[in-house]
């Protein structure tokens, strides 16, 4: 199996594991032995991030006025709503770019695709972000049921709808579908009956689980075989049973971190271990990133960086202030993949999906449209509102004004390059142009060195450095990683 | 000097003199620039709902003007098209289509187990999937996966926007989406860029690396190609200064070339109007109807009308009843337009609504929206449709 040079190796882990490592970092683990790097680094700490939070329940207007609210207090709240959930997207991709336990991220934004989710409370929001980041790097059943109990979810897959008397079956379709089994697992029986046992899961104005004993089915279910007067606990624990819910959470991880195109006999062999360990995230994770065949040369470099990896790289490798760091928004929608606007239940779609020609051409201008501070000059997509109830479609119309008025703007970035330059200082002047390529690209066929030459800006050394990383930056080998 | 022109970009960028000097003849003789039968299909995507019964309106209907006490349009406002249905008073232009015979309206459009999402439901309309089934392709872009293997540039389709709807999104292929031609040019014309395209070997397609450069180099060509042919027409018509209209003019500039493009895409809105839907339905058809009248007036004026077809379409119609804020929640089906001098059937094309079998209030969808991809990508593009669609849908008549 042709394992890559050892840098590479370093750099492509960096970058599967999180948002890519610059070179002092990637020197200091080709210094360790790669189990000790994974298990010290990647795994990082046990304990929980620290939450992200742009409000306190206690912030909340009296949500039992809602319904009696005036047109001024209303509008209040839709704006609460809008700057948190913005707020919310801003602060999240502050923790990827300067988290020193990237994984703990990466795992939370593989979770947001993998638990795709649209709401328009702020709050509701705050929450679901908050398990993900919790459990995204411990066990799949406690990550699980924490998100099927999140009135983010509930709200958004209609279980709040679900009541004995009339079965709403969109919550257990979804969880069977998307969550655990994957399509082809279970039959629409076993939906219609799984939907009987969540009926009355539901959430209170603050946010809170509630079940709803009064409109719950306490009849006998028979569910993937199974018969008993089950609720919405016994069907988590039933799935969590399948083996086929291990294989199926393993391919998608699989999928996401190693290769698109999947592998049967590696899934297989990293699904049993999964399920034998009681779906342990953190194992998981190490198996595959201890493998050999994780640092094969056809894995290394083959996956197209998600625009949020793209932008929380570009941040990580240089740090930056943005004048206004609602522009974050504007890159994620030009580029498709705003958080916490999923297109649909199912996700993301990712790789080849994030490119065509606009997406592409505007990705190999961001480098420059940052760091020479050109325009902005692209108009995203206006959001659509969803699930509009006449209550909070004002929201999605705000944010889309906050896209309108970004329009033409200049990022204003305030670069502190730095660490950056620094990080090349025991490097030879005619080796600089090399080793920033390097450590830019997890690997590339090389960029020629001449045509970085001559557009470089070569009067100092530091205006070197950071022209010939704006330019390797600007090329298609920068987008994969 | 625009024969001259012509002749010269024809001759030098495209194909060989022999090839395209008879056919370039011809068409002068006709006092045309583009040959007739090259069919062009332009979609107009109503965003955020738009609210059908008040688009198309049963001006005749009691139970209409029950369930809509305030937000009903007027028996005496309404255009009448028949003794049944009126159209929108804003929507000008259309009647005049009407009563020219280029337009025809579908009624009841829709489709099984309907989401009231406007992503969702979005999704389904661009994708064509089932409600139960999640695509990660659109139907125009399964479109240039089908027709496009092979073809040099993938100006196909293109969508007048910064970026590109799912709609456009094939497996293989994607269309192009730009707001200016010049602009598009100017962005992708970056020495650097072009620099680092020439050094470039690509030799592995199936690697994402080598995908993106073919990509990167397809942008490019294409953008000096678009830009080529866009300096060679414009138009004399008065188009308004709205969005719309300064896309429909550039789409009509655009066809009146000689560019390879069988498909344009645009969208106009935002139509969800839960609140005070009477003056924002309003603006927005002045919009759609001022933009559209010059389009028609340029293609005519050119002899394309009868190679354009204009479709439009919105992920879902309102609900029957108004809601409380004078405006319409999420419903179900709706009604499209269909615009062009080469349709077979014109006017109103099937019954209106039927306003006495609602389900839970909302109107029941009778034609399903694949079947009118099917009939256009059928009988207009001349594509397998089953392929595209991946099942077998009726073909409509209408063209």
């Amino acid at each position: 199996m042709p394992v890559v040079p050892l840098q590479t190796q370093m750099q492509h882990l960096g970058w599967r594991a999180g948002f890519g490592e610059g070179l002092p970092e990637i020197r200091s683990w080709m210094k360790k032995k790669r189990k000790e790097v994974v298990k010290k680094v990647i795994l990082g700490p046990q304990s929980a991030p620290s939450p992200i939070r742009v409000m306190d329940e206690t912030d909340l207007p009296d949500y039992q006025r809602q319904r009696n609210m005036g047109a001024e207090e209303r509008k209040m709240v839709q704006k609460l709503n809008t700057d948190g959930i913005k707020d919310l997207n801003v602060l999240w991709t502050h923790a990827m770019i300067t988290s020193d336990h990237p994984l703990q991220e990466k795992m939370a934004l593989f979770w947001h695709g993998h638990f795709a989710c649209r709401t328009q409370n702020v709050l509701f929001n705050q929450q679901l972000l908050d398990t993900l980041r919790r459990h995204g790097l411990g066990n799949f059943g406690m990550l699980l049921s924490e998100v099927s109990k999140s009135p983010a979810m509930l709200g958004f897959l209609n279980n709040q709808q679900n009541r004995k008397q009339r079965p709403n079956e969109n919550f257990a379709r979804e969880v069977m579908e998307l969550f655990t089994l994957g399509r082809g697992h279970y039959t629409e029986k076993d939906v219609k009956e799984a939907a009987r046992a969540f009926t009355g899961w539901g959430y209170d104005e603050m946010g809170q689980f509630r079940f709803r004993k009064n409109v719950h089915d306490e009849g006998a279910k028979t569910i993937l075989g199974k018969t008993g007067n089950y609720n919405g606990d016994d069907v988590i624990n039933i799935l969590l049973e399948q083996k086929q819910t291990a294989r199926f959470i393993t391919g998608k991880i699989y999928r996401y971190f190693v290769h698109e195109n999947g592998n049967e006999a590696r899934e297989q062999e990293l699904a049993e271990k999964f399920y034998r360990s009681g779906y342990d995230l953190r194992a998981l994770m190490e198996n595959i990133f201890i493998s050999d065949w994780f640092y094969d040369d056809k894995i290394v470099g083959t996956r197209i960086k998600s625009p949020v990896e793209l932008i929380v790289g570009l941040r990580r490798a240089v740090p930056m202030q943005f004048e206004q760091e609602e522009a974050m928004l504007v890159f994620q929608r030009v580029l498709g993949q705003t958080l916490f606007y999923p297109p649909n239940v199912a996700g993301w779609p990712g790789g080849r999906n994030w490119i065509d020609s606009s997406s592409l051409m505007f990705r190999l201008r961001v480098p420059q449209i940052i760091l020479y501070s050109q325009e902005l000059n692209v108009k995203p997509k206006e959001i659509t509102p969803e699930m509009g109830e006449g209550q909070n479609y004002k929201m999605t119309m705000q944010v889309n004004e906050l896209l309108k008025r970004q329009y033409a703007r200049r990022v204003n970035a305030q670069v502190d390059w730095q660490p950056y330059v620094d990080g090349y200082k025991d490097v030879k002047r005619e080796e600089l142009a090399d080793a920033i390529a390097q450590s830019l690209l997890v690997r590339s066929k090389g960029i020629d060195r001449q045509l970085l030459e001559k557009y470089s800006d070569a009067s100092t050394r530091e205006n070197y450095i950071k022209t010939v990383t704006i330019d390797v930056m600007s090329t298609p080998e920068y987008q994969m990683c | 000097m625009l024969i001259h022109r012509r002749r010269f970009l024809q001759v030098g960028s495209l194909a060989s003199a022999s090839l395209m000097l008879p056919k370039f003849l011809k068409a002068m003789e006709q006092g045309q620039f583009v040959p007739p039968g090259n069919k062009v299909l332009v979609v107009i995507q109503l965003s955020g709902g738009n609210d059908g019964l008040n688009t198309i309106i049963p001006y005749r209907n009691d139970i209409y003007y029950k369930l809509r006490p305030q937000l009903g349009i007027k028996r005496n406002d309404a255009l009448a098209l028949n003794d049944e249905l009126g159209i929108h008073p804003a929507l000008k232009s259309f009647k005049n289509l009407y009563d020219d015979g280029a337009l025809g309206v579908l009624n009841n459009v829709g489709y099984p187990n309907p989401d009231r999402s406007h992503f969702r439901s979005m999704d389904i309309w661009q994708s064509a999937s089932d409600s139960k089934d999640y695509w990660g392709t659109g139907w125009l872009g399964r479109y240039l996966d089908a027709q496009c293997q092979g073809c040099d540039k993938p100006t196909q389709a293109l969508e007048i926007d910064d970026t590109l709807s799912l709609a456009m999104k094939g497996n293989e292929v994607k269309g192009l989406a730009l707001t200016d031609p010049q602009r598009l040019y100017g962005a992708s014309n970056d020495k650097y860029f072009r620099e680092l395209l020439a050094k470039q070997r690509h030799d592995d397609e199936h690697h994402n690396v080598d995908y993106l450069y073919k990509t990167m180099a397809e942008t490019i060509s294409s953008a000096g190609y678009i830009q080529q042919q866009f300096k060679t027409y414009k138009s004399k018509e008065n188009y308004p200064n709205s969005e719309l209209g300064k896309n429909m003019k550039t789409i009509a500039e655009l066809i009146m070339t000689d560019i390879n493009t069988s498909v344009y895409y645009v969208s106009h809105g935002s139509f969800d109007t839960h609140v005070g839907q009477q003056n924002q339905q309003q603006r927005l058809f002045s919009q759609l109807s001022d933009a559209l009248e010059p389009f028609v007036a340029d293609l005519k004026k050119n002899h394309r009308f009868d190679d354009v077809l204009v479709m439009t379409f919105s992920e879902f119609g309102r609900r029957v009843a108004q809601n409380a804020s004078g405006g319409t929640d999420h419903g179900t089906a709706n009604n499209m337009f269909l615009i062009g001098g080469g349709l077979k059937e014109k006017g109103v094309l099937n019954a209106g609504p039927d306003l006495t079998q609602l389900k839970d209030g909302d109107l029941q969808y009778k034609v399903d929206f694949k079947s009118v991809y099917a009939t256009l990508l059928k009988k207009w593009l001349g594509a397998d449709d089953k392929a595209i669609l991946q099942q077998s849908y009726e073909h409509l008549s209408f063209i």
